[in-house]
């Protein structure tokens, strides 16, 4: 085989999409067309013994229609699959980068100072394991608006895994890179700047990536929960008309979505890498 | 002098309706305080007016009484007076309260209405068809005829349409009945005084089995039976309640009762998570259509005419933008009355069917609607009350309500039946709307019901609460 790996798992990769697709359209046979059919069979919307997973095909057809106009917008109860996607990214963001605010300084803080992490530890925690949505609840409560619930919910999601990589990292940074800068005479602030943070960078931006991987996961529970807009109430939407075409179509738009986002961390992540 | 006017000089309708002295009209001759004139150097005085009004509810209670003493007079101002100057304020007013309970009926309704304070408005709706009058509001123009700008969202249960609600996020929002009662007395939530200006639909809910359970239709067969209910202040867990009760069963502890929001309800029958449920349509009839259940019964075989959904919004919102939460009403009765009428159900299935309201396939709404259907054992039914709308909030609803409450020991203690729900149920609202649009609000507030054979006489809610063999109370 002359041909390089990259492209024969290429040609794998689609050989096994077709087949499965394939597999699948075939497995799902053509509702045959009744003829005449009564009042009652009418009514119960067919003779068709019951309803089934919905072949590949109707998916494709569902996918153009809704990405051909990504962006009508028929009322505050039915937007285009761009509105809705705008919606969810623009809460992941803000909660996210809130977050961020929060969990980097506060994760330096805990990294540099033995106490302080020992301090802080039993409150990490705790609540670290809580699921996000069990928030959801007292936010509505406390904050009063079903927006910032959402965004608090991203936000507290988000924090852990940045805050506690960064205490990781820069509790990892050697500390030999430490004491050299205390024989140039840095002050705390530069030698944080300048020297603990290139060094933990590649454990924060670790935390991030999957910081954001969490948050994408969440915002889908939690505007199925809240609704109003984004793609967690487009799926609760289509799910509420039984719609599965809609549904895995719109599954399919999640994954997407959140692989973009994984993407582009991962490009922040190999630009802050170093070899010792 | 003019910067010195009491509060009842704000609207002339306003002065004491019971006084034989004041003229409504504020015309000439009239005796009030505002209409002192220069004769008296302070006719503003506070002393002038024995019953000076201080507060914006004391001004709404004041309207109301107003509004109801001249709709019993006819608005004729001379025989009023005549009759309150021989009889005396007090009489008047206590002989008036026999037929409308005003003292405790604290209507929120302005006299006459003004333009809307504020046009732009968010309505909650959970999207199933009792929210008809609502939705239908939006697309058919009924909002726009009164000149509101009204955005109809859609919300996910009822938990979500509470919380909404009492943020102030929704302005108002489609509500079970049992809700604003118990958001009231602060059942399952901050107690927030919430007012139930209007009743949407009455009866349109039924209780679907799994296929599976075609065999069973004996209710005595369900023991260990898993059943949905929309919400736990819902009408459809009190008439689940009742009905299982009546077959000898204990909805605590023969079968399990969850709750489920609406649109997840077909998606757990078919999975096998319930065996049937006490829902709002259209999830009976998709049930149906996806072949996964039946329709048992429909609840107006257990109680003709119970209440289900309403249409309810904060205390607040009424007092401090009254002519807004006028008009809302006005277009809310006046959707309910067209949604009543049965030539009207088609036009209205194909207009609330669309993804952006109830997102469901037209024919079924429609079976729904017009009661034409197929009930999932092979039949087609005709029973075009299936479901109806009728905006009258009567007082004995609540009763029957708030007695089942306690029942299902939801509440404790002494509970003033009435009083709560005379507070909540704004009958005065409606029945003046209703007169507006030209239409008959019943001269009762009270009346009784049979409700599976057996009579429930509002008169003595707590007998009636301990009379069934299965009880907490």
């Amino acid at each position: 085989m002359a041909l390089p790996l990259g492209l024969r798992a290429l040609i794998l990769s689609a050989v096994l999409l077709v087949a499965g697709l394939g597999i699948w359209e075939l497995s799902t046979p053509a509702v045959k067309a009744a003829g005449e059919m009564t009042e009652y069979e009418l009514l119960m919307g067919g003779a068709d013994q019951e309803a089934r997973v919905p072949p590949p095909s109707q998916i494709i057809v569902r996918a153009w229609e809704e990405l051909s106009n990504p962006f009508y917008d028929n009322g505050p109860n039915d937007k285009g699959i761009g509105i809705q996607i705008a919606y969810s990214l623009f809460r992941v963001l803000t909660g996210y980068f809130l977050a961020a605010l929060v969990a980097i300084p506060v994760g330096f803080l805990i990294g540099m100072s033995p106490l302080m992490y020992r301090a802080l530890d039993p409150f990490i925690q705790v609540l670290r394991p809580i699921s996000p949505l069990a928030w959801m609840p007292l936010a509505l409560f406390i904050i009063k608006d079903s927006e910032y619930s959402a965004i608090f919910v991203i936000f507290i999601c988000s924090i852990w895994p940045m805050l506690i990589n960064t205490a990781f990292g820069v509790a990892g940074v050697r500390k030999d890179w430490v004491n050299v800068a205390r024989t140039h005479e840095l002050g705390p602030l530069r030698t944080a700047l300048t020297v603990i943070l290139p060094a933990a960078a590649p454990t924060i931006v670790t935390g991030m990536r999957i910081s954001i991987g969490i948050a994408w996961l969440v915002i889908v529970a939690a505007e199925m929960l809240v609704g109003g807009t984004g793609i967690g109430y487009y799926v609760w939407n289509e799910w509420n008309n039984l719609d599965l075409t809609s549904v895995i179509f719109s599954i399919l738009v999640i994954g997407v979505v959140g692989m973009l986002l994984d993407a582009a961390f991962a490009q922040v992540q190999r630009a802050v890498r170093y070899q010792e | 002098m003019a910067s010195k006017r009491p509060f009842n000089a704000v609207g002339n309708s306003l002065g004491d309706p019971f006084s034989g002295d004041s003229d409504l009209r504020h015309g000439v001759g009239c005796g009030c305080s505002a209409c002192g004139g220069a004769a008296d150097s302070h006719p503003h005085s506070e002393a002038a007016d024995a019953n000076p009004l201080r507060s914006s509810d004391d001004i709404l209670e004041r309207a109301v009484e107003s509004a109801v003493v001249r709709s019993v007079f006819g608005h004729n101002e001379l025989s009023r007076r005549s009759f309150a100057a021989l009889l005396g304020g007090t009489t008047l007013s206590a002989a008036l309260s026999a037929v409308f309970p005003m003292d405790k009926a604290k209507a929120a309704i302005l006299d006459t209405l003004g333009k809307p304070e504020k046009a732009k408005l968010n309505v909650g709706f959970v999207p199933i068809t009792c929210a008809t009058p609502i939705i239908m509001a939006k697309p058919l123009g009924f909002y726009e005829k009164y000149g509101l700008d009204v955005d109809v969202i859609k919300t996910a249960g009822w938990a979500v349409a509470r919380d909404k609600s009492l943020n102030n996020e929704y302005d108002a929002a489609h509500m079970l009945t049992p809700m604003p009662l118990a958001i009231t007395m602060g059942a399952g939530s901050t107690a927030t005084p919430f007012i139930m200006p209007a009743v949407e639909n009455i009866n349109g809910q039924a209780i679907v089995l799994h296929v599976d359970h075609k065999d069973k239709r004996d209710p005595k067969q369900w023991k260990g039976f898993k059943f949905g209910v929309p919400f736990e202040y819902s009408m459809h867990n009190f008439l689940l309640r009742y009905y299982v009760a009546e077959a000898g069963l204990d909805p605590d502890k023969d079968i399990q009762i969850r709750v489920v929001p609406p649109p997840e309800m077909v998606a757990n029958l078919r999975a096998g998570n319930l065996d049937g449920y006490l829902s709002p349509d259209p999830f009976n009839q998709r049930a149906v259509w996806e072949k996964v259940g039946f329709i048992h019964i429909l609840t107006k075989e257990i109680w003709e005419g119970h209440p289900c959904c309403a249409f309810a919004c904060s205390a607040e919102f009424a007092q401090t933008l009254p002519n807004t939460y006028g008009a809302l009403l006005k277009a809310l009765v006046d959707g309910t009355q067209y949604a009543s009428k049965q030539e009207n159900r088609k036009e209205i299935s194909a207009a609330i069917a669309p993804t952006n309201y109830l997102n469901q396939p037209v024919p079924v709404i429609e079976q729904v609607l017009t009661g034409r259907y197929a009930d999932g054992l092979g039949n087609v039914k005709n029973v075009p009350d299936r479901i109806d709308f009728d905006p009258f909030p009567w007082h004995s609803m609540g009763v029957w309500i708030l007695t089942q409450m306690k029942r299902w020991g939801y509440i404790e203690g002494e509970v003033d039946y009435k009083g709560i729900a005379e507070q909540v149920y704004l009958t005065a609202d409606c029945g003046k709307i209703m007169k507006d649009l030209g239409l008959t609000p019943p001269d009762k507030t009270y009346q009784k019901y049979t409700i599976m054979g057996k009579e429930f006489d509002p008169d003595q809610p707590e007998a009636y609460a301990k009379s069934f063999a299965i009880t907490r109370v």
